[in-house]
């Protein structure tokens, strides 16, 4: 298997702040990488090493198994979409894709075909002289994509570009891209904070926290075995416990709620739980499953997403619980207690 | 449609008052004038004769053209010599120090364009600065001749005007995204057409409304003409003066205000024709 990037040990330092702190990964071709991360994690700042426009301060990176050091921007074969899109105001939409071509001295007929192809594949056809000003927001996400795409780079850096559409079109736009990009093949790396982002849409994903990754995974691992208690924390909902005291397979909460983990080998400081690991009224001879008694406080109704807000009886500790719709839990109420198991596997306890 | 009430028109008043009194009547009284013609029997008549003596004399004509070629090259070395340095301040250094940087680009303005150009002359002279230190360090014998030629002549226009070039130059380029400029390197362009291609296109509006303030400030100009360009550089500035102030034509004078003021307007015109600019959007 060939790598298209490769990073090795890639560390960018301004001043005395260390933006990316000596990270190292391969993509494979062909896929969609996602890089997730909070504002601030170093994520902007390695893509934009990617790009060309930061040199590393210490490490190395390879596209396609070329080493890149010294090379600029406009010699890689790595094209950018923007966060704010940087289409070029004064041209047409013609004309915003056909740049990067017109660079490369390609005969007039040859730009003229590959636009029209590239408009025809993003569905633009029919906007080739319209202002890019006059496009709406989808469209004009489309001719930033088309744009790049129209170079055939090895691989296609997404900086949140969905970041400014409202939630609707943003929806629309994430399958879209999956789509596109399983169609064309090129590799995406596309860096987000949105989690939902990340997930739906890739391959892989790399979660960074202050410069480092925390873990390099498919989305469903990512969110079934999270690593260590940021990803825990930062992908999907979860229940954050402090933890205290463990001794003899018991984990003990700040507030005093105990349940029963065998087989921890380090001194666990978190405990997550996903709201949807919860299991409702569970009968009392289930195997490896953890009783716990709470009250309901609130009934948080946002349709197939909709949560339960209750206090362990045990700890008067506040949990969120997952309530499907449908009708066998219809008549819980505010107030009302609540049984409630959690299969053992699903409390995951970090060290830090 | 909003209600106009009573402030609406006191407001009014003001702006209705500096167009009619500075602009419109002077205009209209300048404009008549210049059709009138004094006869041999002291009458005044309508006549053109005030703009046909425009045409009858070379030297008018001659210094007409003039004007006109060394506005247009004054405000083109003007764009050239401020470019850099409006870049410089908006994407270069860091703001704060632009700010102070612009404050002192400012400092000749306060002084007064007489001053800096008696500074000029120090400067240009025979026996000025530039000379006695070329002779000094041996690279010539005797003084280059600097002053009161239309070197001098368009030194000095330059420095009074360019000013009011970069001032709405680094305002077209603060609005530039630099993400446009990356994104233009990152699809593979070099320096040299992102300027050509991204920068100057994005910038003509705030170019094009500079250059008309340099090039009607310079096509106006009497004091630089008329102190370093010295009696060999004529400007058309200067046959106007002459017709009001030593021949005391003043109707003639308004025929060859006239024409200046045509001859400005449809170079303008031309120019924002040239670069598909838009007076309006060119003015705000």
């Amino acid at each position: 298997m060939s790598y298209v990037l490769e990073i090795k040990n890639v560390t960018k330092k301004f001043g005395d702040f260390t933006a990316v702190d000596s990270v190292s990964f391969d993509v494979d071709d062909g896929g969609f990488f996602s890089i997730l991360g909070g504002s601030g994690c170093g994520k902007t700042t390695l893509l934009r090493m990617i790009a060309g426009f930061e040199k590393e301060t210490e490490g190395e990176l390879f596209i396609r198994g070329e080493s890149m050091k010294g090379i600029p921007p406009e010699k890689r074969a790595v094209n950018i979409v923007f966060q704010n899109l940087a289409l070029f105001p004064m041209m047409n939409v013609e004309k915003n894709v056909a740049f990067g071509l017109q660079r490369q001295k390609i005969p007039k007929a040859d730009t003229q075909r590959r636009v029209t192809e590239m408009l025809e594949r993003v569905g633009l056809v029919g906007f080739e002289k319209k202002r890019v000003t006059d496009l709406s927001g989808g469209q004009r996400q489309r001719v930033a994509i088309a744009r790049s795409l129209v170079l055939k780079p090895s691989i296609l850096l997404l900086d949140e570009p969905l970041g400014a559409l409202d939630r609707k079109l943003r929806e629309h736009m994430k399958i879209e891209l999956k789509i596109l990009q399983k169609e064309i093949g090129t590799t995406f790396i596309y860096i987000t904070h949105d989690q939902s982002e990340a997930l739906v849409m890739s391959d892989k994903v790399a979660v960074m926290n202050e410069g480092r990754f925390e873990q390099l995974d498919t989305p469903k691992n990512l969110y079934k075995n999270p690593q260590t208690s940021f990803v825990a924390g930062f992908v999907g909902e979860s229940n954050e416990f402090d933890v205290v005291n463990y001794s003899d397979g018991q984990l003990t909460t700040q507030n005093g709620c105990k349940l029963v983990k065998p087989g921890i080998d380090f001194k666990p400081k978190k405990l997550f739980m996903r709201p949807e690991a919860f299991i409702l009224n569970p009968s009392d001879d289930l195997e490896g499953v953890e009783q716990i008694s709470m009250k309901i406080k609130a009934i948080l109704f946002d349709g197939s997403n909709t949560k339960i807000s209750a206090i362990i009886n045990q700890s008067n500790d506040t949990v969120l619980i997952s309530l499907p719709q449908n009708a066998q839990f219809e008549d819980l109420q505010e107030g009302d207690n609540l049984q409630v198991g959690i299969h053992r596997d699903d409390l995951k306890c970090y060290q830090d | 449609m909003k209600t106009r009430n009573g402030t609406f028109y006191l407001l009014m008043v003001p702006v209705l008052l500096w167009l009619l009194m500075l602009l419109v009547i002077p205009h209209l009284d300048m404009f008549f004038r210049s059709f009138r013609f004094e006869t041999d029997d002291g009458l005044m008549v309508f006549s053109l004769n005030n703009y046909l003596s425009f045409f009858e004399d070379k030297i008018y004509w001659l210094t007409f053209v003039k004007t006109a070629v060394y506005s247009i090259g004054v405000t083109f070395l003007a764009f050239v010599v401020t470019f850099p340095v409006a870049f410089y301040l908006t994407k270069v250094v860091a703001k704060k120090y632009s700010s102070f940087m612009v404050l002192l680009l400012l400092i000749p303005i306060w002084i007064g364009e007489l001053v800096t150009i008696y500074g000029w002359m120090i400067l240009l002279s025979d026996n000025g600065v530039i000379n006695n230190f070329l002779i000094r360090i041996g690279l010539i014998d005797t003084p280059i001749v600097m002053l009161y030629n239309n070197f001098s002549m368009t030194i000095g226009l330059l420095y009074m005007s360019m000013l009011f070039m970069i001032i709405p130059m680094m305002s077209a380029l603060e609005s530039l995204d630099d993400s446009l400029i990356e994104a233009a390197s990152d699809l593979g362009a070099s320096k040299w057409t992102i300027f050509r291609q991204i920068i100057i296109p994005y910038t003509t509006p705030g170019i094009a409304s500079g250059g008309i303030i340099v090039f009607m400030l310079i096509i106006g100009d009497y004091v630089a003409p008329n102190i370093l360009g010295g009696k060999s550089s004529l400007w058309f500035t200067e046959q106007i003066y002459n017709k009001f102030l030593a021949t005391f034509n003043w109707n003639e004078g308004a025929a060859f205000g006239f024409l200046l003021l045509m001859l400005s307007s449809t170079i303008i015109w031309i120019a924002l024709k040239l670069t598909g600019q838009k007076l309006e959007r060119v003015g705000s």
